[in-house]
């Protein structure tokens, strides 16, 4: 196996007494899209920041390139494009004059941006935009232009950092679009999400986190396979009886999990599930049958939904 | 990839003193407007007002009024511009846009961040003073042949007031708190305090006190001594020089202290 791009053993992250990140192992292989999936506050970001050579580790050993971001700082940031939770876009600046500077930053010259620019913008698809300033542009555009501006470095390893949180369904869809196509180009990313639909588009090795630690770690399918049954079944009694179903309900699948509004049952046939509990008689308000996602991996092995 | 580090790690306070510019050339009519409009009203009220008065008394220091003025008056315009062009841009850098956050993302260091945002601070503040030097000019406010020796004094003053502000915008998070104590505690008594608009020696000792610590008075002495035959020491002289680069010095070097502190959460 060739070196991978990033390599990580032991990598803990301590504020005062609070440990962000717990002592974690994981490698990123070139070409390679991975994630990193948990809950706000599971320690995500801070990974990322670590790695994107802006906060320094407290402990564990980290190379990316071959090289340790406490002591080559500038030179990894050389070769990463960021992109982060929060846009950082110079609101007063257009949207060319954006990724001009950004491009600087790089040390790149004037005219290999300038022939740079018009093919960002296609990316983005903000060639109408070009001139406009920053703040004019909607939620969806800015975090294509902040995309757009992280590539024209042409780097290496692309991370985003919960790409699409805060934007509209059609927005995230425009936004995944462009990420796949990166991906198809052979660019390695590195996402963090709390969508679990995000992570099984986007990624194709993932690691739950939670609480600073890794839970798990394999690609979305084999997650599934592994921590969930095929098929999960909802069903809804009212908040009052969901409660007092699950004893009946619980000798009729592999596995059953309470949350506040619904029931879910584990199992590989949903809706055969659905006709035993009819020929008991019962009968849920509404039921569903569905695949098991990452959510349903992410209950597993926290106990706790993603989204709270 | 394609980026130049080695080029990055030399110029990058320049790349971002150039984003800065782009940013102040949006800017550019009110930045004019106010570099041209202030001084204006200054000398028309003060100079000309207050002056007629106290040329009628035979000036101050044997030179008419507007003269013992003018090099002041230009010192506290490098003040004003300098920390304005320090102050919005850190607070916007790390708290309104994040852009700083943007930047240190790249090669560009904090330090870099940091002397980028005074650069672009010292070529605006470069180009109000001259802008006021002109119009004091105009007024007949400076008479001597080394009545442009006043544009270094003042840009002296401009640095030193801004090197000191920009770690101090980067220190204290709360906006609100800044405001407050910069424009209240800092800013308004430095201009009245500073031997400004009479010698710093008609307070009482222990006013005086608020000049020796203000860049304002050590760049006005520095001004009146080089634009007409106010006599100073040579002991006098270099104290105000020293004082001044000092205050640049140790600015920059909190800055950048600062800077990476904050950029590294």
């Amino acid at each position: 196996m060739t070196e991978p791009l990033i390599r990580a053993r032991g990598l803990t992250k301590t504020y005062g007494d609070f440990i962000a990140v717990d002592g974690i192992d994981f490698d990123v292989a070139k070409g390679e899209s991975f994630g990193l999936l948990g809950p706000n506050g599971a320690g995500k970001s801070t990974t990322m920041r670590i790695i994107g050579a802006t906060s320094v580790r407290t402990s564990g050993t980290l190379t990316i390139l071959g090289k340790d971001p406490e002591v080559n700082g500038p030179q990894i940031r050389a070769h990463l494009g960021v992109v982060p939770q929060q846009d950082n876009l110079d609101n007063e600046l257009t949207v060319s004059e954006n990724i001009y500077i950004y491009g600087r930053y790089f040390g790149l010259s004037s005219s290999f941006i300038n022939k740079k620019i018009p093919e960002l913008l296609e990316f983005a698809q903000l060639e109408e935009k070009k001139d406009v300033k920053a703040q004019a542009l909607s939620g969806g555009m800015k975090r294509r232009l902040t995309i757009a501006r992280s590539l024209v470095s042409e780097p290496d390893i692309l991370m985003l950092d919960e790409p699409t949180t805060g934007l509209d369904p059609q927005a995230r869809h425009i936004l995944w679009d462009r990420l796949f196509r990166l991906k198809e180009q052979g660019v390695t990313l590195i996402i963090t999400t709390h969508y679990m639909d995000e992570a099984e588009q986007l990624c194709d090795r993932l690691v739950v986190m939670d609480k600073g630690k890794i839970m798990a770690e394999d690609s979305p399918a084999k997650l599934i396979k592994d921590y969930s049954t095929k098929e999960v079944l909802e069903v809804r009694f009212g908040s009052d009886r969901n409660q007092e179903m699950v004893d009946v309900l619980r000798p009729l699948a592999e596995r059953i999990e309470v949350l506040p509004d619904r029931i879910l049952l584990y199992a590989e046939d949903g809706e055969q599930i659905l006709e035993r509990i009819a020929a008991k008689g019962i009968h849920p308000n509404t039921s569903l049958v569905r695949r098991s996602s990452l959510e349903d991996v992410f209950l597993r092995l926290t106990g706790r939904t993603l989204v709270e | 990839m394609s980026s130049n580090i080695r080029k990055v790690s030399k110029y990058g306070s320049f790349h971002v003193a150039e984003a800065r510019i782009r940013n102040m050339v949006k800017w550019t009519g009110i930045i004019l407007f106010a570099a041209v409009v202030n001084p204006a009203l200054y000398l028309v009220s003060i100079g000309i007002g207050v002056g007629s008065l106290i040329d009628a008394n035979n000036g101050v220091n044997g030179v008419s009024y507007l003269t013992f003025l003018a090099p002041a008056l230009l010192a506290s315009a490098a003040i004003q511009g300098s920390s304005d062009e320090v102050i919005f841009p850190v607070m916007d850098g790390f708290k309104w846009n994040r852009t700083f956050f943007g930047m240190r993302s790249t090669p560009i260091t904090a330090r870099q961040i940091s002397l980028g945002i005074f650069i672009a601070a010292m070529v605006r503040t470069f180009v109000s003073v001259v802008i006021y030097w002109v119009i004091l000019y105009l007024f007949g406010a400076l008479e001597s042949d080394t009545a442009w020796l006043a544009i270094p004094a003042a840009l002296l003053a401009g640095a030193a007031m801004g090197a000191v502000m920009l770690a101090l915008a980067a220190k204290i998070e709360n906006e609100n708190f800044f405001f407050t104590l910069v424009g209240r505690f800092v800013m308004i008594p430095m201009f009245l305090f500073s031997g400004t608009f009479y010698p710093l020696t008609q307070m009482p000792i222990y006013l005086q006190f608020f000049g020796w610590i203000s860049p304002l008075w050590h760049a006005t002495e520095l001004g009146r001594y080089l634009t007409y035959d106010y006599p100073l020491s040579g002991l006098r002289l270099f104290t105000h020089i020293s004082v001044l680069a000092i205050m640049i010095v140790v600015g920059l070097f909190l800055s950048a202290r600062i800077f990476d502190k904050r950029l590294e959460k």
